[in-house]
């Protein structure tokens, strides 16, 4: 798996359509990329760089500014432990230290079985439920460290449906029908909205 | 004072199938859109500076001062929507997105039919995957329903929503970073002036950068109008605001309350809220904005919880986040991971601030291990001074921007406040014989924000 498959070099035409300018679907694209292969190939760096007219250098200088992406396989479980101040008042270190010594790995490490990648993470806005982690970017509030080895124990054994393997973030697409498109707005359109004036859009009178 | 205020955004969140298009439907949703079609754009874009809506992302400007920095005439004009909440103790705009996306969208819809602008790109963050379903499944039914889109409600107001999303970077927060992670670039912030996002932003044109929760506002000032939404809160602080209030306390969470008369100590400790400091222990110290505020501490906690007072006193209510630590806490061990997320995120297009979170995370991890020198603190202070010139507050910065100094935020007030703790790590007395820079350097306050 390198390049883009048909479906998906079609799902990705149908993204770059959404953007006045087609280097905005640059992130979108990378994120497809990854869903297919579970990390960013340079086959796939090079053909979003010929569906925008970009080099796959400038596909790669944007991608590496970015945590997310992943040039490298991970696990098909990524667990990123919050340790940010929130999580360390409450018990996020030893999360992240007792995650490390139930998977047999250090920080930033792999299994052997090639299921699991564990990360000390910064801030993944669950402050009130600490300690938190995700696995593949999916919430786990205020969660014991039984509670993470069960986890661990179901993702082994295939029992949580709810976490799609890494790559995959949105398993609900947008997706806009012609018939309901208004359609981009060009950067050098610059004729005035149409319902921009003094008068009201809606002229009905009011129900309630 | 606590008071019986109802919330407004969080209204719905008792239902659990508040985020569907039946559940919003069935509780006024959608209504205020009709509202504001039923008054000119110009009618509702008075309406929300009338409510005296500051913006809720960090900055608290007033959103509708902020869309009338558009230049008269000039088209198009874009809206990008800051759903990159990332601020180390913020937890509101994902609570938004995951469980109320249609209000969010509705308050979308306003603000471009109030502007003008052509097109909209809802910028959610990377690792929010919830949320980008939530969205997702809420744009598709509204634009079936005929919400979004083409002929919205069957008027000639016609705009699109895009959902799009970022990839782990929490610099693309501030609203230039973001538009140039939006323009398929690495997000680094844009000198401002001239690239004030009202007069040019994305794709150089004028665009209106506002937060989640200012947005999900909306829909209720639509339809209640901006002197009732005013009426709510303090003059300066109007309406109603979402604090996270996490860390040492019996019950984190997130509460929505009346802006600007409320207290600190009215969240930290009413039974109703946060329930005081956790185990019975006292209070040592909190954040009251987020990572990069200044802390407060006990003669704090009688403040309300209002900009211009917090301002004041030498802080920020920023992103609505409030940590708090007992007096068991480690500050130093907490300052240093503060600071460690500073180090990590700066996007590395400015020296004092790629150079200096830097050092200053590598001092701070020597003394932990022991490693520390008695000149340490005068070190961290000095790199701090080059960052922030005179550790002051509100902050000057020799940086583009506000990243580099919000790493001095917890530094400045460990040290001045917590001295000891560090001189017991470094083993020895600590010496702040720093000389602090003058007013050589060029201070946010000094520019325009036109």
């Amino acid at each position: 798996m390198a390049r883009l498959t048909a479906e998906n070099e079609a799902l990705a035409r149908e993204i770059i359509m959404r953007y006045p300018v087609a280097r905005s679907a640059l992130i979108p694209l990378c994120h497809l990329a990854q869903e297919q292969d579970g990390y960013l190939t340079e086959e796939a760096m090079q053909h979003i760089g010929e569906l925008l007219g970009l080099e796959a250098a400038e596909v790669l200088g944007t991608a590496s500014f970015y945590e997310m992406f992943k040039r490298h396989p991970v696990g098909k479980y990524l667990v990123n432990v919050c340790t940010s101040i929130s999580c360390l008042l409450s018990g996020g270190d030893e999360l992240l230290e007792h995650a490390q010594s139930s998977l047999g790995i250090a920080e930033g490490g792999t299994t052997d079985d090639g299921l699991f990648t564990l990360e000390g993470y910064e801030c993944i806005a669950a402050c009130t439920e600490a300690p938190c982690l995700q696995v593949n970017y999916r919430y786990f509030h205020r969660i014991t460290h039984d509670e993470f080895d069960a986890l661990v124990d179901d993702l082994r054994a295939g029992r949580r449906d709810g976490i799609p393997p890494h790559g995959t973030l949105q398993r609900v697409r947008q997706r806009i029908s012609p018939d309901r498109v208004a359609g981009v707005v060009r950067p050098d359109d610059t004729t005035q909205p149409v319902w921009v004036g003094d008068t009201a859009a809606l002229q009905d009178s009011p129900t309630t | 004072m606590i008071t019986d205020a109802q919330p407004i955004i969080t209204a719905r969140f008792g239902f659990d199938d508040s985020y569907t298009l039946d559940r919003f439907l069935a509780t006024g949703g959608y209504e205020g859109l009709r509202a504001a079609l039923r008054k000119a754009p110009q009618q509702v874009g008075d309406d929300v500076k009338a409510a005296s809506l500051l913006g809720r992302g960090g900055a608290g400007f007033p959103a509708g001062v902020k869309w009338g920095f558009t230049p008269a005439g000039v088209w198009p004009r874009y809206l990008v929507v800051n759903g990159d909440e990332s601020e180390p103790g913020t937890y509101k705009d994902r609570m938004l997105m995951e469980r109320d996306p249609h209000q969010l969208i509705e308050g979308i819809l306003i603000a471009c039919y109030a502007v003008g602008l052509g097109q909209a790109f809802l910028y959610v963050r990377g690792e929010m995957a919830l949320a980008q379903e939530r969205i997702a499944q809420a744009l598709n039914d509204a634009y079936a329903a005929g919400y979004v889109g083409k002929n919205i409600l069957g008027t000639d107001f016609s705009v699109d929503i895009v959902l799009t999303w970022g990839a782990g970077a929490y610099i693309v927060g501030e609203e230039t970073g973001l538009i140039e992670s939006l323009e398929g670039q690495r997000g680094m912030p844009r000198l401002k002036p001239p690239y004030f996002p009202a007069a040019i932003g994305l794709y150089q044109k004028p665009t209106i950068v506002n937060n989640i929760e200012t947005l999900s506002n909306l829909p209720w000032i639509a339809l209640n109008g901006g002197g009732a939404f005013a009426a709510l809160g303090a003059e300066t602080s109007t309406g109603m605001r979402m604090f996270a209030v996490s860390g040492h306390v019996n019950n984190p969470g997130v509460y929505e309350v009346e802006f600007g008369v409320t207290t600190f100590r009215d969240l930290i400790e009413a039974p109703i809220y946060c329930g005081g400091v956790r185990n019975g222990k006292r209070l040592k110290a909190f954040i009251p904005g987020g990572a990069s505020a200044p802390w407060f501490f006990e003669e704090h906690l009688d403040l309300p919880l209002e900009a211009g007072a917090v301002g004041k006193a030498g802080s920020m209510l920023g992103s609505g986040a409030i940590v708090v630590m007992d007096e068991d806490t480690d500050v130093v061990r907490a300052c240093h991971r503060i600071v460690r997320f500073f180090a990590k995120e700066s996007c590395g297009k400015c020296t004092p601030c790629r150079e200096g979170t830097s050092w200053l995370e590598k001092i701070l991890a020597r003394i932990l291990e022991g490693e520390g020198r008695p000149e340490d603190v005068d070190m961290l202070l000095d790199i701090c001074d080059n960052i922030s010139p005179g550790i002051n507050w509100p902050p000057r910065q020799t940086t583009i921007c506000p990243l580099g100094p919000s790493a001095v935020s917890p530094i400045a007030s460990a040290v001045s406040r917590f001295r000891g703790e560090f001189e017991a790590y470094v083993g020895g007395p600590v010496v702040t014989t720093v000389q602090l820079t003058g007013a050589a350097y060029r201070a946010p306050a000094e520019v325009s924000n036109a």
